[in-house]
């Protein structure tokens, strides 16, 4: 193997496996930023995960090509018909965020599988017809060297993701709507007193969190599940999670974050093709992320990054 | 509305919680066409139909009884440990390490040896995210989850790459303990017909009774209470808030090793490849939520449990649905928990009875003003 041909291989897997990542984290950046804690993220990929590989299975003859797209789109729905559940308890009902979170995440698995088994009657689903597959920029990919390594039979959701992402920051550093969803999530007293309505911008970042999640979950079980079991999911969303915290809850560190994330997910797979990683056990690879979380956040963060009100109810007084 | 007294409210929040959960739970069967009450009824017949199935709902009963109390302790100090399952992995594989390393020592040393060791093993793990959460701020939460996967990726590496060959019987599976190391009594097995129950469920028990002395009538316990209630008022009275933080987390953390040592010593008696987090981790946190913290609240609800995760099973065989429908109602179960300010305004309190203070001290803080502010409060 060449070195443009292993590089190609390094990049190409890491951004297959850091655009669920990217999305999801992304997902989380809007609803911390608006004060709702969301440990929820990992039940909301598993339904996206879930409904779209339900969709891909029912619509690939119809849709052809077009399915996982589609289904992606119906993921992210889902995940935000799901998250209503926890928008639901934090916002209105006062639950304590983290176990609503954990419901969700004890929810979302147990329903998901009850579902797979009550309509196609077994513990798993057929791997899907239609998945993201891989895409050749036109042009790009002819540029030698960075054409072969960036742009050939590589993710074109990755590039999505990171559009996105830049997209993301511009919406919550730029707009009045993330000014609002920012002011909600640092001081919603403040907030509501200059005539912010605290829980409309707080329903706004959980569901944005459902709706990114659910994409996350979506493209995780088209583009590298290819079906799925109750072990589909496993972890993805509080991986994301940790790349949200250690993104310090900006959208573009997020997704720098997830990325990093998905390249250590990736070398566990490919480090056996690789020369010198092949030696190292992949369990210092599996566990590298969540090590890596806890030294970034004692190192680097203490507990004043987050914002100031993420984690506690608003109780509008009468 | 009815009006009741605070004591009888803190009694039907979970009842009403728990018809609640049913109650979704029969809803969804209700949509797949499948019979709720059929259901419900070879659950019950499942779970406490026969003597066996009464000692496996028991067996279910026991590891849930050590990390419901572990989950409860940490929360009594404050903090969520959701690290329950990576604490209780870490006994098991602890205990089971220990029983196959010294399978010839007599009884009355390799047991409790293996048991003491999985439960250090659990105490270790929990007392990473207390030292962290003590002297760098660092969120419990988050320090847990992530410590969850670091336990569950290296448990299958310690088996297959560290323990001596000769541990093992496959790639995915130890062989099983000696019987100088087992929990299992052949006279309770038989009383239960022939199920895995074990003298665990006894520890278990005094576990209840112990946890209930050290947080009602040490001074550590009310160090423990006192700084979940006001970590600066704890502090002001000269108590050193780190010291109980990492302590409270380092009780947590051996208990739900404790709970990891019932499976390993107990109901398997080897170690095998684990997939995904223990279950019993998730559900104790449950346990304990539904049970309020309390020890008779800890073992009737771990008891519920069980009759759900057991009569489960016998559901998915007598009538033919799916088990997953025990996690519904689980989940449904604690989210009504989480959400008892709702239930709780179908009722009116009635006019305060004679407060008896349960606030163990009662240093004057300014902490309540900050939170309010104009507007509302958080």
């Amino acid at each position: 193997m060449n070195w443009v041909s292993m590089l190609a291989l390094i990049v190409s897997a890491t951004l297959v496996y850091s655009t669920p990542l990217i999305f999801t984290a992304l997902g989380g950046t809007f609803s911390e930023r608006g004060g709702i804690v969301n440990v929820g993220l990992e039940g909301i990929m598993v339904m996206g995960a879930f409904s779209s590989v339900i969709f891909n299975l029912t619509f690939a003859d119809t849709f052809g090509a077009a399915t996982p797209w589609l289904a992606a789109l119906v993921a992210g729905i889902v995940g935000v018909v799901f998250s209503c559940i926890h928008a639901v308890a934090t916002i209105n009902f006062r639950a304590d965020h983290i176990i609503s979170g954990t419901v969700i995440n004890l929810l979302a698995p147990a329903l998901s599988v009850f579902l797979v088994k009550a309509i196609y009657a077994k513990g798993q689903t057929d791997n899907i017809a239609q998945n993201f597959g891989y895409f050749t920029f036109p042009g790009l990919a002819k540029i030698p060297v960075l054409g072969p390594i960036f742009f050939k039979d590589t993710s074109l959701m990755a590039y999505i993701a990171i559009v996105v992402a830049f997209i993301a920051y511009w919406v919550m550093f730029k707009t009045k709507f993330g000014l609002r969803l920012r002011s909600v999530g640092e001081n919603p007293q403040a907030a509501d007193t200059l005539g912010i309505n605290v829980y409309r911008y707080r329903y706004a970042g959980v569901l944005l969190s459902g709706f990114l999640g659910g994409i996350g979950g979506a493209i995780f079980a088209q583009s590298i599940a290819g079906n799925f079991s109750v072990g589909t999911i496993v972890g993805q969303g509080y991986i994301s999670m940790a790349a949200m915290i250690f993104g310090k809850w900006n959208p573009i560190g997020a997704m720098g974050a997830a990325l990093f994330f998905g390249f250590a997910q990736s070398l566990s797979i490919i480090g056996a093709q690789l020369p010198g990683i092949s030696s190292i056990p992949s369990v210092y690879l599996q566990i590298a992320p969540y090590i890596l979380t806890i030294v970034v956040l004692v190192l680097f963060l203490g507990k004043a990054v987050a914002p100031k009100a993420d984690g506690t109810n608003y109780i509008k007084s009468k | 509305m009815l009006k009741v007294s605070q004591r009888t409210r803190q009694i039907l929040v979970p009842l009403i919680s728990i018809l609640a959960g049913f109650l979704i739970g029969a809803i969804v069967m209700l949509i797949f066409s499948y019979s709720p009450l059929q259901a419900y009824g070879s659950m019950i017949k499942g779970s406490l139909g026969t003597m066996a199935s009464i000692g496996e709902t028991l067996r279910q009963a026991t590891p849930l009884i050590f990390t419901a109390l572990g989950f409860s302790i940490a929360n009594s100090a404050g903090f969520f440990n959701i690290g329950l399952s990576g604490q209780a992995l870490a006994g098991w594989v602890g205990s089971v390490w220990v029983a196959l390393a010294f399978p010839n020592l007599p009884t009355f040393i390799l047991l409790p040896l293996a048991i003491i060791v999985g439960a250090a093993a659990g105490a270790l793990m929990g007392a990473i995210p207390g030292f962290l959460r003590a002297f760098f701020g660092t969120s419990e939460v988050i320090v847990t989850i992530m410590l969850n996967y670091v336990m569950l990726y290296s448990s299958t590496y310690m088996m297959q790459s560290v323990m001596p060959k000769s541990f093992r019987v496959s790639q995915d599976a130890t062989k099983t303990i000696s019987s100088h190391a087992t929990l299992h009594v052949n006279w309770l097995s038989n009383m239960f017909g022939g199920s895995r129950v074990h003298f665990g469920l006894f520890l278990a028990l005094i576990a209840l009774v112990v946890v209930w002395m050290i947080m009602k009538k040490t001074t550590l316990g009310f160090e423990i209470r006192s700084v979940g209630l006001n970590p600066y008022g704890s502090e002001y009275a000269g108590m050193s808030s780190k010291k109980t933080i990492i302590m409270s987390m380092v009780l947590s953390g051996t208990l739900a090793g404790l709970g990891g040592v019932m499976e390993g010593l107990g109901t398997y008696q080897n170690f095998f490849i684990q997939t995904a987090s223990l279950s019993i981790g998730f559900d104790g946190m449950a346990v304990s939520l539904l049970g309020s913290g309390s020890a008779l609240g800890i073992l009737l609800s771990a008891l519920l449990f069980s009759v759900l995760k057991i009569g489960g099973l016998g559901m998915q065989t007598g009538a033919g649905v799916p088990f997953e429908i025990v996690n519904i109602v689980i989940a449904s179960i604690i989210f009504f928990v989480a959400i008892d300010y709702v239930i709780g305004l179908l009722f009116k309190q009635k006019k305060a009875e004679k407060a008896i203070p349960e606030t163990p001290i009662a240093v004057e803080t300014t902490e309540i003003k900050q939170d309010e502010q104009e507007g509302g409060r958080l």
